[in-house]
């Protein structure tokens, strides 16, 4: 349905002399078979769909008026709420943010976020793609094919069965803070990183290894010097969700934490949401101080984080 | 370090595939040595632990006693715990279908020749930036402030409370939180495999004269299968354990309307005293969910095969 048939129209049409503006143009008639191909591709590319292009930016107000309505709500008077609450403000009260950034104590609960977060992402690298690397280049031993499948395993096994454990575990090993929790996203994000870091490795020819090994290179040396460089697009997905996963995860926090000034950005915003119900202007500029980092980060990195998460789908 | 000394006994010998195989490993086992350990320590003990507390009566702190099967016993005949089971499964099935069938579409309509392609991709990702907890407040307010003013001022009488006041709908602003950020990350896991398509299959098709939808059934969906797969198989396992959606709309209210398995055994777990009880709740729900899965492995790998 959303595909659009463009199949016989870009059959029926001649090619194009006006292809000259395309900087391949003036080779294309030396080019045997190019030039059946070339001019076909390029023309199409450029007929945009525009009924698709529309459909596709009022889909995308489902994603836009959410936040818009965060902005607004956050830069309002009390007396300014009510009604249907996408109102533009009359006057903006930017001493919400003041007021939310004192009740979350912002500086030392960003700071736990972004330490835990960073933590993560840096150890889960360095480590993850280490185990997988072993794994992939020995999978025709019994031990490290069995390896492969017990953190797979993993997977399966839903975080309620060992949330309560492990909560009592990390406090009892004093490991109920940033640390811990540092740890705990190494580990837990192990199975479906190996998953996707062996599936890779798999697909890097093992020729580079073995003239590197002529060379004398020691397996520590091959993996740091050959294997990581070559990991970079599958580091980038798995930076990224494990960024994404510990910068905005709620549960782990929640049951593993015990000291509030170890609390996180998400974690903060729960303890804000009972104590100040009726505080909507402030709790919304909170959330958005919340949301803020991220999303800047994102828009920022916004094309290298989505080819990044593609590519680590395609393998 | 121990290997260093091996290579150039490699380069005098023969090209022994011997030596190789027998002293590489060592290196090899110290990357893996640490990464098991502390799995063993922060996953399998505490699983097994789980497991092994399942069949006490413990409350979480102090004395407790071995009960057998009489947890398990319980579960089965526990309204409160048939109730999650009841929510948490229509909730998750018909989360993974909205979630899939959309981004599926969405994916497809990105793939296509449409202006400020980049743009819009990078907008239809941002909800998977977010934190569910967070944006599950915004939700809230927008679903007990804002839907009932706009309904009111249309005058839809049935929508003029908030959905989530209402035992009935409650779970519907779950399901709507839910797909809205789910969503995000299948459309790009979809867009991977669109690209995967090699163009020139459509081309052939439009030359026989093949609809579009034609084309989706018998060209793009048979091509994407295994990324249908992995997306279902993902989505459910996910959307069975939902909880920050719920603490951050609900908190399984109104009543217990909207309890999930996962937040039932949070809350039984470590504020209601029912520590043992609750872990014999999370390894019936592990089994639900392993089997679950394997049986939707099975039957989509094998529609995978026959189209």
């Amino acid at each position: 349905m959303t595909t659009p048939t463009s199949g016989p129209n870009t059959i029926a049409a001649p090619p194009r002399p006006a292809r000259g503006a395309d900087p391949d143009g003036p080779d294309l008639p030396g080019r045997p078979g190019g030039r059946t191909r070339r001019p076909r591709k390029s023309r199409e590319e450029y007929r945009v769909n525009w009924w698709l292009t529309a459909l596709l930016v009022v889909l995308s107000l489902t994603i836009l008026v959410p936040l818009y309505f965060t902005v607004v709500t956050a830069l309002k008077t009390q007396d300014q709420l009510g009604g249907t609450g996408f109102a533009f403000p009359t006057e903006f009260a930017w001493g919400n943010f003041a007021e939310a950034w004192q009740l979350t104590e912002f500086p030392r609960t960003a700071l736990n976020s972004a330490v835990i977060t960073v933590g993560a992402v840096v150890l889960t690298l360095l480590t993850n793609s280490m185990v997988a690397y072993a794994i992939a280049r020995n999978m025709h031993r019994r031990l490290f094919k069995g390896l492969f499948f017990y953190f797979i395993s993993a997977l399966f096994v839903p975080f309620p069965i060992l949330m309560l454990p492990v909560a009592k575990q990390t406090a009892l090993l004093g490991l109920d803070n940033q640390v811990g929790l540092i740890l705990l996203y190494v580990v837990y994000g192990l199975s479906f990183n190996i998953f996707i870091f062996v599936a890779y490795i798999n697909s890097i020819p093992r020729e580079l290894e073995e003239a590197a090994i002529v060379d004398g290179a020691s397996t520590w040396t091959l993996f740091w010097k050959i294997i990581f460089p070559l990991l970079s697009p599958m580091n980038a997905t798995v930076g990224i969700l494990t960024c994404l996963w510990a910068w905005n995860d709620f549960l782990l926090p929640l049951v593993i934490v015990s000291d509030p000034r170890g609390a996180t950005l998400p974690l903060v915003q729960y303890v804000f949401q009972s104590q100040f119900t009726t505080n909507y202007t402030v709790a919304f500029a909170s959330y958005l101080m919340a949301m803020a980092p991220l999303l800047v980060v994102y828009v920022i990195a916004q094309r290298w984080v989505i080819s990044g998460v593609t590519r680590g789908a395609i393998k | 370090m121990a290997t260093s000394t091996q290579a150039p006994a490699r380069r005098t010998g023969a090209p022994a595939h011997r030596p190789d195989r027998n002293r590489i490993p060592r290196t090899f086992y110290w990357m893996v040595l640490p990464a098991v350990v502390l799995f063993l320590v922060f996953h399998t003990v505490p699983v097994l632990q789980g497991v092994f507390y399942s069949f006490t009566d413990s409350p979480g702190y102090g004395d407790w006693s071995f009960v057998g099967l009489e947890n398990y016993v319980a579960l089965f005949a526990d309204p409160q715990v048939r109730a999650a089971y009841g929510f948490t499964f229509r909730f998750a099935l018909l989360a993974t279908i909205l979630v899939n069938a959309i981004a599926l579409a969405v994916a497809i309509g990105l793939n296509g020749k449409i202006k400020w392609k980049n743009t819009l991709r990078g907008a239809y990702f941002v909800p998977n930036v977010l934190s569910i907890l967070v944006i599950g407040y915004v939700f809230q307010y927008l679903f007990s402030g804002s839907l009932p003013a706009i309904a009111t001022a249309l005058g839809i009488d049935r929508l003029s409370t908030s959905i989530l006041a209402d035992p009935q709908l409650a779970w519907v602003g779950i399901l709507v939180l839910a797909v809205w950020q789910a969503t995000a990350f299948n459309i790009i896991i979809y867009l991977a495999g669109l690209q995967t398509v090699p163009g020139e299959l459509y081309e052939a098709a439009s030359l026989d004269g093949a609809s579009s939808w034609r084309q989706f059934r018998s060209i793009t969906f048979p091509m994407i299968a295994g990324f249908f797969t992995i997306n279902m198989v993902l989505a459910l396992k996910s959307f069975l354990q939902v909880f920050d959606h719920i603490i951050a709309l609900t908190n399984g209210g109104p009543g217990t309307s909207t309890q999930s398995v996962g937040v039932l055994i949070y809350r039984g777990g470590f504020q209601g005293g029912e520590y043992g009880y609750q872990l014999a709740n999370a390894v019936l729900f592990m089994i639900v969910i392993v089997a679950f899965a394997v049986v939707q492995l099975r039957v989509l790998q094998r529609r995978e095969v026959s189209v």
